[in-house]
């Protein structure tokens, strides 16, 4: 089984829309959509729900008001100052460790794990499988989610002889895009010839590093700034990274997501649709299973 | 209104902390920011910029800050003396992020695990666990153009942990200066750590389906929050209806509109600020600075800080 990890570091760079044209080149494979936040990918492959999990992870504390005698200890345990004066606890502070319901001397601190997120187990109108979710706003535990959602798309896979994992990682590097990436065959990284771009290709380069992925990079939106991408080869050359691909800016990937399309699909005759062709080509040639 | 050098612009936002969020990556939230601040400084005000997207931080690149002050910022992490640890297993049992492992004779810690939230030395009853302390990343502090105060956290490569380097990152705001809280994409815990206890979350969105889709989840993150929301429509290209739809009906004031305009991305590609380079567009940060104004005025006419 080959994982292939579309990542960018920076947000906004392309990875979904590469992800959702590659969908229609690459055969033999699941989707996974990683970015458990902000999930988008499922808003362009038309996807059709056939099984919902609840995601539980981390437990948050609640103070019982009547059992509670405002001794103090719960505050003076808890290290992420989530318990007010008043001993009610902020959610969105609390980070779940149990310190106040483990001390409290009167019992008055409920501890319970609650619902945080959903996974989604779908078919699509290619018959590919594909498993997306859902992080409740503001929810803490996106690396287990994605972990969650990873190990379902795998088991999809699995179950209907494909090869292939596809997935749309989150932005950043942080514990989601950790989760996304380890033990993958590959990480694509869609980045963009921009001060920014190149920085943060950067630091998600160290990080496919740090956890021995080999990675291979697409520069999207290449006619923006030719100097920029120009720094972008001449890194990747130094640093023995594949340069897959080159796409120039085209206006028209909005419209074909407008529609809730991948550009290849939506119009297939533009340049941009070409040079995702070539790409597609060379990764089904070097990670051929 | 038109301005000229910065001068006759009246701004009353000062100990403000002023957030900018977007849900999804890349719809310009950094742009934005980076040029509100330099908006606010033009004008004559004091004003810091925070750059809490620890794990790709963008922000110095704009704001060319030279550093004088730079620190690693550490995270408790306990240590076993395992000659007193008797593997009584209490503080791998207790612990809620599985960062203890007990094995006979042996106390494992994960310290990429670990919350730092002490419980299990506080219930070790041996007193075999101390507290010590680890790297996470490191925080900058430095002074860019036109006077900006600048600070930004930037993470280990390789660091789960965001969240600890962010509250750091926030507790460099400063009363008598408006503080702009530049924000991770998303919409999970290192977001609600940024935007926790702000006065106001701009949002930055743009006009396709996916910056329509992690906008109203990004939203819902700030009323969850209780924290007053406004729009900048970024790269418009004569309005987008799903958009404009959802903010009506979810009285979600637009605070200002950036066309698509080519000269920006230009610009913003070479690390430029924008309204150096294009002092057309000060009139659409004055909007903004205005619109945030009647945002916060709405809300509560004493401007008092929150917690």
């Amino acid at each position: 089984m080959k994982e292939i990890v579309v990542v960018s570091g920076k947000g906004g760079t392309g990875k979904t829309s590469v992800v959702a044209s590659l969908a229609c080149l690459i055969e033999n494979k699941a989707m996974v959509d990683c970015d458990v936040d902000a999930a988008n990918l499922s808003l362009v492959l038309s996807p059709r729900v056939i099984e919902e999990k609840d995601f539980t992870a981390g437990k948050k504390a609640r103070i019982i008001q009547e059992k509670c005698t405002r001794c103090g200890i719960c505050r003076d345990m808890c290290r992420f100052d989530a318990i007010s004066q008043d001993f009610i606890v902020d959610p969105f502070s609390c980070e779940g460790c149990g310190a106040c319901f483990f001390f409290c001397p009167a019992s008055a601190v409920e501890f319970e794990t609650g619902l945080a997120g959903r996974c989604y187990i779908c078919d699509t109108p290619s018959g590919d499988p594909f498993v997306y979710a859902e992080l409740f706003p503001g929810e803490e535990n996106s690396g287990k989610l994605v972990a969650m959602v990873r190990t379902e798309g795998k088991e999809r896979a699995q179950q209907a002889g494909l090869s292939r994992v596809l997935i749309d990682g989150p932005p950043g590097i942080g514990c989601p895009v950790i989760s996304s990436i380890t033990g993958t065959s590959l990480a694509l990284i869609v980045t963009e010839p921009t001060a920014s771009g190149i920085h943060d290709l950067e630091r998600v380069v160290q990080l496919a590093r740090h956890f021995e992925i080999p990675s291979a990079v697409i520069v999207n939106k290449s006619d923006i700034n030719q100097a920029c991408t120009d720094s972008i080869e001449k890194y990747c050359l130094q640093n023995n990274i594949p340069l897959l691909g080159r796409l120039p800016y085209e206006k028209m990937i909005s419209e074909a997501q407008r529609q809730g399309k991948a550009v290849v699909e939506y119009a297939p005759d533009l340049p941009v649709s070409k040079a995702i062709r070539d790409i597609s080509e060379r990764i089904i040639s070097i990670y051929k299973e | 209104m038109r301005v000229k050098n910065g001068e006759g612009i009246v701004i009353d936002l000062t100990g403000m902390n002023i957030a900018m969020a977007s849900g999804k990556g890349g719809t310009g939230k950094t742009t934005v920011a980076v040029n509100f601040t330099w908006f606010l400084a033009y004008a004559g005000q004091r004003v810091q910029y925070l750059d809490c997207d620890v794990e790709e931080p963008n922000g110095h690149i704009f704001i060319k800050p030279s550093i004088r002050a730079s620190s690693a910022s550490k995270v408790m992490i306990p240590v076993v003396d395992q000659e007193k640890c008797t593997s009584c297993g209490e503080c791998g049992a207790k612990c809620q992020f599985h960062a203890i492992v007990n094995l006979p004779g042996d106390t494992l810690i994960f310290p990429g695990l670990c919350h730092s939230c002490g419980l299990c030395s506080a219930v070790c009853p041996t007193g075999a666990i101390t507290e010590g302390t680890r790297d996470v990343g490191i925080i900058e502090q430095g002074r860019g153009v036109r006077e900006i105060e600048f600070t930004h956290g930037i993470l280990n490569v390789g660091e789960a942990m965001a969240v600890p380097l962010i509250k750091k990152v926030k507790m460099e705001r400063k009363d008598q200066f408006i503080n702009i809280v530049d924000a991770p994409p998303g919409t999970s815990c290192p977001v609600v750590a940024t935007l926790n206890g702000s006065d106001a979350v701009i949002m930055v969105t743009e006009p396709t389906p996916f910056g329509l889709h992690d906008l109203k989840i990004a939203i819902d993150v700030a009323r969850l929050l209780n924290i007053p929301t406004g729009v900048v429509i970024n790269r418009d290209q004569g309005g987008y209806p799903p958009l404009s739809d959802y903010l009506e009906t979810s009285h979600i004031p637009v605070l200002a509109v950036i066309p698509e305009d080519a000269e920006i991305a230009r610009h913003y590609s070479r690390g430029d600020i924008i309204l150096e380079s294009l002092p057309s567009y000060i009139d659409t940060y004055l909007s903004l600075a205005t619109n945030l104004e009647k945002l916060l005025g709405t809300v509560s006419n004493s401007h008092v800080r929150r917690a």
